[in-house]
């Protein structure tokens, strides 16, 4: 009997390999493709960000279902879906904790590439596709902001709106042709739930294939920073790599299971996160007439936002933005040390990467609080820092003393 | 006979895909348009009607104009008399920048009638819209300062003229819309005088 159903199986799988390549994707990519085995808890971070992906589709394919997109009613709407709809609350609440998490994960993400110089050749274009996720992402959250038409996502699109009009020339006529209005309005609201539902989220989806394929050609880097690909068996499979199925599927479930009970433990316990992940002025409804106090961003912008503001020119700090973001796109080229992980890197970097991550962090916080004489001061020494980390990279990377590669991976 | 002629191919493979472009650029422009303000956008521009009859020395009104808030400031003998003591803080204390003000509002106040103020109230900077703050040397804003609009987003600050102050990210001053008064207590926003 059983014999029968896993012949007529077989029989299935082959009609259907015959037409359409089943087993063979099944086997490059997962259970023919082979990892290095040293892999931490660091590469968790990777999956997870796949798995936040799933979950923002999802819910916000069913928030659509109830959202209205126009001025009049967008606030109402959210609140009706937070106190009418069944489960509305819990389906926004993932929504919205999961763009912050989104944002934890794909810095730890970052992050790990940066100890283990995972954006190293030949993975020059997986770092590149990588960051153009980071800055769709980061455009797909600021749309989103907008759309439940609080203070904050309208003073908050007022001033991002504005940075384009800070270019000279063609500044008025871009910001007013991105608001379709002469200030923030309904015609910009629609627009933002258009891009924001429907156009960043097929790029987003784009590029993660572009960055999966990339990672799949390539393989993926290791604590090490060796490349497993050199040392071969007779089969050519790397001594040191395991079939990405069933190990490290099995590993990533440990991952998502902590990360989903951290993840439930905010829905349930701490939506709003003390006003980190839902700002206490969006609770009020858009008012084009007056500027809430104190105005800042989410908190997965502040670090740029805070560069923004440190700069005291309106062009020259959107410039400085921008290079915020740019010169993470050249690490790869920047980076000129003969190894690749912080294990074997010396003083040097781990110097200027420990400086690095305080700035980052300083700046994460300068951006949220008011802009005092204090405040900007810091801002200014860790605005330059930043910059100092990577300009100054091709110099200190070269010099650094490292220590001797190992032949093959280290750990058990 | 046989021999592939590759400049040809070339040649004309370039020339297909140039007509292709210049197609695709055709196509965008609809697109690309459809998303600058509509008609009906442009025309909820009209003029608004304020009255300021009811407005105190030292009082701010704000009133709606194309979607952005428009401040009526009613200034007292003390207020005017801060002013030219400012210029010397001043990015632009004469109204320079010819974009900032109609002509008939370049003058030392900033205004037709030096007691009321009329200005945008947004920021020059990301457009935001400051604060009325006119108390004297407040705690925050240190001790010359001598009452004026503070900016909270990026911390810019303008004097009550809406002149703002040197070494700010605003780069200039408030802008003062078109307007003109259509009797000692009613103002017109949005025209420059009556058509006659």
């Amino acid at each position: 009997m059983f014999d029968k159903i896993s012949r007529s199986l077989g029989d299935l799988r082959e009609w259907a390999d015959e037409r359409f390549p089943v087993t063979a994707f099944w086997q490059d990519h997962l259970v023919k493709y082979y990892a290095p085995k040293n892999l931490n808890f660091w590469y968790f971070f990777g999956s997870l960000a796949f798995l936040v992906l799933v979950i923002q589709l999802l819910t916000g394919i069913f928030l659509t279902m109830n959202y209205k997109p126009t001025a009049d009613t967008a606030f109402a709407s959210v609140e009706y879906i937070m106190r009418d709809v069944n489960w509305g609350w819990l389906i926004r609440y993932m929504h919205s904790t999961g763009a912050s998490f989104f944002f934890i994960v794909i810095y730890l993400h970052m992050f790990r590439a940066l100890l283990y110089g995972s954006y190293r050749k030949p993975r020059e274009l997986l770092w590149v596709f990588g960051m153009l996720i980071f800055v769709v992402l980061m455009a797909e959250a600021f749309m989103g902001y907008l759309l439940p038409w609080g203070q904050m996502s309208f003073w908050g699109a007022q001033v991002i709106i504005s940075l384009f009009g800070a270019i000279p020339y063609i500044g008025d006529e871009l910001a007013l042709w991105i608001r379709g209005d002469f200030v923030v309005a309904d015609a910009t609201l629609n627009r933002f739930f258009a891009f924001h539902v429907i156009a960043f989220p097929l790029l987003l989806i784009g590029l993660v294939l572009f960055h999966m394929i990339a990672l799949h050609s390539v393989g993926s880097n290791n604590p090490d920073g060796i490349e497993i690909k050199k040392q071969k068996d007779e089969n050519g499979v790397p001594l040191d790599g395991i079939p990405f199925h069933p190990y490290y599927t099995v590993k990533d479930m440990i991952g998502v299971v902590v990360f989903l009970i951290i993840f439930s433990a905010v829905i349930f316990y701490a939506p709003e996160m003390g006003g980190w992940f839902l700002e206490r002025d969006n609770f009020v409804p858009a008012d084009p007439l007056k500027t809430p106090e104190h105005i800042a961003p989410l908190w997965y912008f502040t670090p740029f936002y805070a560069i923004l503001r440190a700069v005291p020119d309106k062009f020259l700090g959107v410039v400085a933005m921008g290079a915020s973001m740019v010169v993470l796109f050249l690490l790869p080229w920047l980076d000129r040390s003969p190894v690749r992980s912080i294990r074997y890197r010396g003083t040097w970097f781990k110097l200027a990467l420990s400086v690095f991550v305080v700035s980052f962090v300083g700046l994460a916080y300068l951006g949220t609080v008011a802009a005092t004489p204090l405040a900007t001061l810091f801002s200014r020494i860790f605005s330059v820092l930043y910059f100092a980390f990577f300009l100054l990279m091709p110099i200190y990377s070269k010099w650094d003393k490292t220590k001797p590669l190992p032949e093959r991976v280290t750990g058990k | 006979m046989d021999e592939i002629d590759h400049g040809r191919r070339r040649m004309l493979l370039a020339a297909t895909a140039a007509m292709g472009g210049v197609g695709a650029v055709y196509v965008a422009t609809p697109f690309v348009l459809s998303m600058d303000p509509s008609e009906k956008a442009k025309a909820a521009g009209a003029p608004i009607d304020v009255d300021i009859s009811k407005l105190e020395p030292g009082q701010v009104m704000t009133v709606e104009w194309r979607g952005k808030p428009v401040w009526v400031l009613r200034r007292n003998e003390q207020m005017l008399k801060t002013l030219p003591e400012l210029d010397k803080f001043l990015r632009d204390p004469n109204s320079d920048e010819l974009t900032q003000q109609p002509v008939y509002t370049k003058n030392p106040q900033r205004s037709i009638n030096p007691e009321y103020m009329v200005m945008i109230g947004i920021c020059t900077h990301l457009g935001c819209s400051p604060t009325y703050r006119p108390e004297f040397a407040p705690p925050d804003l240190g001790p010359e300062w001598k009452g004026g609009f503070f900016c909270p987003c990026h911390g810019s600050t303008y004097d009550l003229a809406g002149r703002v102050y040197a070494g700010m990210p605003a780069p200039s001053n408030l802008v003062i819309p078109p307007h003109h008064y259509v009797s000692a207590t009613r103002l017109l926003v949005g025209v420059d005088s009556e058509v006659i």
